[in-house]
C-alpha cells in the first residue's frame, strides 16, 4: 500500500540478522553500527562527570538521553522505569497492526547500549526510591514519566462493567501488565467509541480488523482469544464538535475507510457545504477534510462497491455530548444518551460545543471512552498543574526545583506523536546541558550516585535483561506465526531477566 | 493456542535453552561479526558501480554539507551513509510512518523531482513541523542523476508543544 519498503522491528537480534540478508548495501546495518547519533562531539567540559537520572523509559527517556550523551562525552545517564520492560508506549500504546511505528526501537537501543546509559527497569520513582533521594545524587533529574490515567466523563452510567477506558482496552491487547485481566465483553453488536482522537481510531480499527490479520500481529494471545469470538458489527466513532474539529490524522483516517471487510458511513449532510469551506484552510486540514467530504458524498465506485459487500461498518457521528450511559434490565450496558449539539465561535479550530434541546440515544453492548489520557503528579512536592494535568515548568526547568527538569507527556500533556516527543525530549536535554555548561549546576559526589544504584540492584531490571526478555518473546512468538509474543506477567517477566 | 499454555511453554524454554540470551557485549560483538560478514557477501557479489551525484544538505544550524550520492538510492539512505548528522532523522527507518526525514526543496527543484508524492506520503507530511508547498519526505525521494548541485534544507525540527 505504501511506497515505501516495510521493515518492522521484531526481536532486536533477529532484526539484525535480517538486515544482514536483506540489505547487502547496508544502509540500515550501518545506521545500528555506526549511526552519528551516537558518536560524542568534541566538546569538552570543565567538571567531571555529571550524572543525569531520568525518570520513565519512553520515548521522552530515550530521546532526552540521546541528546545528552551526544552532548557531553562525558555524562553518565540513568533511566529508571517502573516496568521491567523499556519504551513506554511504544510498546503499550502504539497499535499492533502498525509495527513500522515501533521501529524506533532500533534507535532506542543503539542509545542504550552506549555505556554510558544504563537502565534501571522494575525501579518505580516514588515507590523504590523516592524522588527526593534521586535528586540528592544526581546532577539533574529529568521527569518523563508520561500519563498514566486517563479523563472521565462524569456522567451515570460510566461505572458499568462493559464501559471501559481506551488507555485499559489498549493495554489489554497490547500486554500492559495492569490491563491482562480487564473483562472486556465481545458477546454484543454495536459498540460506541466515545472521542474523535487517534486512540478512538486505534480501538476501533482493533475491533473491526479481520482477526487473520491481527494475529500476524504482536496483539496479546488473550486478547485475540475473545476478538476472535467477537459479534461487534457496529463501531460508532462519536464526538462532540464537528468535522473540522476531529482530533485523528488523515492516515489513521484512510485506514479506516480502506479497512478489509468493513464499510464507512459518514452521513452527507454532516459535510455539506464543507468543500467551499476549506479551500483557505492549512493543507492538513484541508486534505483530512476533503477525505471525510469524499467518502461521504462521492466514494469511488470500487469503494462503493466493497462497501455494498462488506458486513461490518464504522460511523462518523458528530456533535454529540454523552450524557448517560444506559442500563439493561440485566444491569449491562444497553446504549449510551446524547444531547445534540451546536458549534459556538468564530474561529473553526477552535469553536466550542454547546448543547440543543434535542437528546438521541445510541444502542450498544460496550462503550470505549478515549476522550484523552491524564497526568499525576509523581508526589506531592511537584509544582503540578491540576487543570492542565502537567507539571509546571518554563522551559522545561520545573519551577522553582534547581536541578529538576521534565519533558513528553508529564510535561506537556498527553498530546503529540512520537515525532512531538521527540523534539521536545532533544529541547530539554539542550537545556539541561546548557545548565551543566554554564555551571548553574553542580556535579555531585560520585559515592551518592553509586550508594543509590547499589540499593536497587537487586532488583533493578538491566538492558541485557531486557534483551533476554526480547529474545524470549521473540522466541514465544515464532511458535504461533507473531513478530512475538509479549510476556503480560511481571513474575514472568522477571524470572526470564533472572536466568542466566 | 491457550495463552497460558504459551506463555508456559515460553518460559520454560527460555529457562532451560543451552545458548544464554545474548549480554550486552555479546551484542557488541555480533554487530562486529555482522561488519565483517556482510562485507564478504558484498565481495562475492559484485555490483556494478552506482553513478554518483553532489547533493548539499542545508543544516539546521546553517551549516552546510555537501556529500556524494549514489543515483537510485533514495535520501535517507543517502543522509545516513554519509554519516550527515540530524538528530532523530528517519525514526521509522523509511516506512512511512514518521515525517522524520521532512526536507525542503527549491520550488525549481520541487517540480523537476520525478516522481510525485503519493497520497499515503502526504498523509505523513501533513504531520511534519514548519511544512511548505515543497517539502518532501526524504525516504520517499529517489536521486537520479540531473540532481547533481541539489541544495536541500533541512527544516528546523521544531515541536508545537513547547510554549
Ligand atoms: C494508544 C496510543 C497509541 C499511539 N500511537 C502512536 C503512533 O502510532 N505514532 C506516534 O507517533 N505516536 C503514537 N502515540 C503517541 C506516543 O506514544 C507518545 O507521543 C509518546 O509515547 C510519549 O512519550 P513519553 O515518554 O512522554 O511517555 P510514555 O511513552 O508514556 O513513557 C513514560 C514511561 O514512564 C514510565 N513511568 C511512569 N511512572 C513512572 C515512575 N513513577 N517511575 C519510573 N517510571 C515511570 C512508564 O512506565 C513509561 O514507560 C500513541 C499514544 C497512545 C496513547
Ligand atoms: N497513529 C497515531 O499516530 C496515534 C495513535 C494514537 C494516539 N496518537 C496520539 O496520541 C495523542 C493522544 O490521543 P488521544 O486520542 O488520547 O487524545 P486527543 O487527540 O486529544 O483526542 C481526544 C478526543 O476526546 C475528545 N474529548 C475530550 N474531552 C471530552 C469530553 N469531556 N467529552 C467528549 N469528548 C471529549 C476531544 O474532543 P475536543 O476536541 O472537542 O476536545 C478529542 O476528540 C494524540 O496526539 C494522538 O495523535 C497518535
Ligand atoms: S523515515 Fe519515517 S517517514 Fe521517512
Amino acid at each position: 500500500m505504501f511506497g515505501g519498503v516495510k521493515r518492522q522491528s521484531g526481536s532486536l537480534i533477529k532484526t539484525l540478522n535480517h538486515f544482514l540478508c536483506d540489505q547487502p548495501n547496508g544502509s540500515i546495518l550501518q545506521r545500528l553500527v555506526s549511526s552519528p547519533r551516537t558518536r560524542s562531539t568534541s566538546r569538552t567540559f570543565s567538571q567531571a562527570k555529571p550524572h543525569v537520572a531520568l525518570v520513565g523509559g519512553g520515548p521522552a527517556g530515550y530521546y532526552a538521553a540521546q541528546q545528552l550523551l551526544k552532548g557531553n562525552p562525558h555524562i553518565v545517564v540513568d533511566i529508571y522505569e517502573k516496568l521491567p520492560v523499556p519504551f513506554g508506549l511504544v510498546r503499550f500504546g502504539v497499535a499492533p497492526d502498525h509495527p513500522e511505528v515501533k521501529n524506533v526501537i532500533n534507535s532506542f537501543t543503539q542509545t542504550a547500549l552506549n555505556e554510558r546509559c544504563h537502565f534501571f527497569g522494575n525501579i518505580e520513582v516514588g515507590k523504590d526510591i523516592s524522588l527526593k533521594s534521586l535528586r540528592d545524587s544526581y546532577t539533574a533529574v529529568v521527569l518523563c514519566y508520561g500519563a498514566a490515567d486517563d479523563k472521565m466523563l462524569g456522567i451515570p452510567g460510566e461505572n458499568l462493567s462493559n464501559v471501559l477506558s481506551a488507555r485499559s482496552f489498549v493495554g489489554w491487547y497490547n500486554g500492559n501488565p495492569d490491563d491482562k485481566n480487564l473483562p472486556v465483553d465481545l458477546d454484543c453488536e454495536s459498540a460506541v467509541v466515545l472521542g474523535h482522537g487517534n486512540v478512538a481510531v486505534d480501538v476501533a480499527r482493533i475491533l473491526l480488523t479481520p482477526t487473520n490479520i491481527l494475529e500476524k500481529t504482536d496483539i496479546t494471545e488473550h486478547s485475540l482469544e475473545i476478538l476472535r469470538k467477537s459479534r461487534i458489527q457496529k463501531v460508532y466513532i462519536v464526538g462532540r464538535r464537528g468535522p473540522l474539529q476531529v482530533a485523528f490524522t488523515i492516515k489513521e483516517l484512510r485506514e479506516m475507510i480502506n479497512l478489509s471487510n468493513t464499510r464507512t458511513i459518514i452521513q452527507p449532510s454532516d459535510v455539506e457545504g464543507l468543500d467551499k469551506i476549506i479551500q483557505d484552510i492549512p493543507r492538513p486540514r484541508r486534505r483530512l477534510t476533503e477525505l471525510m467530504f469524499k467518502s461521504a458524498v462521492a466514494p469511488s465506485p470500487e469503494m462503493a462497491q466493497l462497501w455494498a459487500q462488506a458486513s461490518r461498518e464504522w460511523r462518523l457521528v458528530f456533535l454529540r455530548s454523552p450524557v448517560e450511559i444506559c442500563q439493561t434490565a440485566g444491569g449491562k450496558v444497553g446504549g449510551v444518551k446524547f444531547i445534540v449539539n451546536k458549534l459556538q465561535g468564530d474561529n473553526l479550530e477552535t469553536q466550542k460545543a454547546v448543547p440543543t434541546d434535542s437528546v438521541e440515544t445510541i444502542n450498544c453492548g460496550l462503550v470505549l471512552r478515549s476522550i484523552g489520557y491524564r497526568s499525576l503528579p509523581l508526589d506531592n512536592t511537584l509544582p503540578f498543574d491540576e487543570n492542565k494535568g502537567v507539571i509546571q515548568h518554563q522551559q522545561s526547568r520545573v519551577h522553582n526545583n534547581k536541578g529538576l527538569y521534565c519533558t513528553g507527556w508529564s510535561a506537556n500533556g498527553p498530546v503529540g506523536v512520537i515525532l512531538g516527543t521527540m523534539s521536545d525530549a532533544f529541547e530539554t536535554g539542550k537545556v539541561v546541558l546548557e545548565d551543566i555548561e554554564n555551571g548553574t549546576l553542580l556535579c555531585k559526589e560520585r559515592s551518592k550516585r553509586e550508594n543509590l544504584v547499589a540499593q536497587i540492584k537487586d532488583k533493578a531490571v538491566t538492558f541485557s535483561d531486557w534483551l533476554k526478555i526480547d529474545q524470549a518473546e521473540c522466541a514465544a512468538g515464532e511458535l504461533v506465526g507473531k513478530p512475538r509474543e509479549k510476556l503480560i506477567d511481571v513474575q514472568q517477566m522477571l524470572s526470564i531477566a533472572r536466568s542466566s | 493456542m491457550n495463552s497460558q499454555r504459551l506463555l508456559s511453554i515460553l518460559v520454560s524454554r527460555t529457562l532451560t535453552q543451552r545458548t544464554p540470551a545474548p549480554s550486552i557485549q555479546s551484542w557488541s560483538r555480533l554487530r562486529a561479526t555482522s561488519v565483517v560478514q556482510e562485507k564478504r557477501f558484498c565481495s562475492s557479489v559484485p555490483k556494478p558501480q552506482k553513478q554518483l551525484v553532489n547533493v548539499t544538505f542545508l543544516l539546521r544550524d546553517g551549516k552546510k554539507q555537501q556529500v556524494k550520492a549514489k543515483v537510485g538510492d533514495n535520501l535517507l539512505d543517502i543522509i545516513i551513509e554519509n554519516n550527515v548528522d540530524i538528530d532523530g532523522f528517519g525514526a521509522c527507518e523509511g516506512t512511512l510512518a514518521c515525517s522524520t526525514c521532512h526536507l525542503i526543496f527549491k520550488p525549481e527543484d520541487f517540480n523537476k523531482l520525478p516522481d510525485k508524492p503519493t497520497d499515503e506520503e502526504l498523509d505523513m507530511l501533513d504531520l511534519a513541523f514548519g511544512l511548505t508547498e515543497t517539502s518532501r519526505l526524504g525516504c520517499q525521494v529517489i536521486v537520479t542523476k540531473d540532481m547533481d548541485g541539489l541544495e536541500i534544507t533541512v527544516p528546523k525540527g521544531v515541536s508545537d508543544a513547547r510554549k
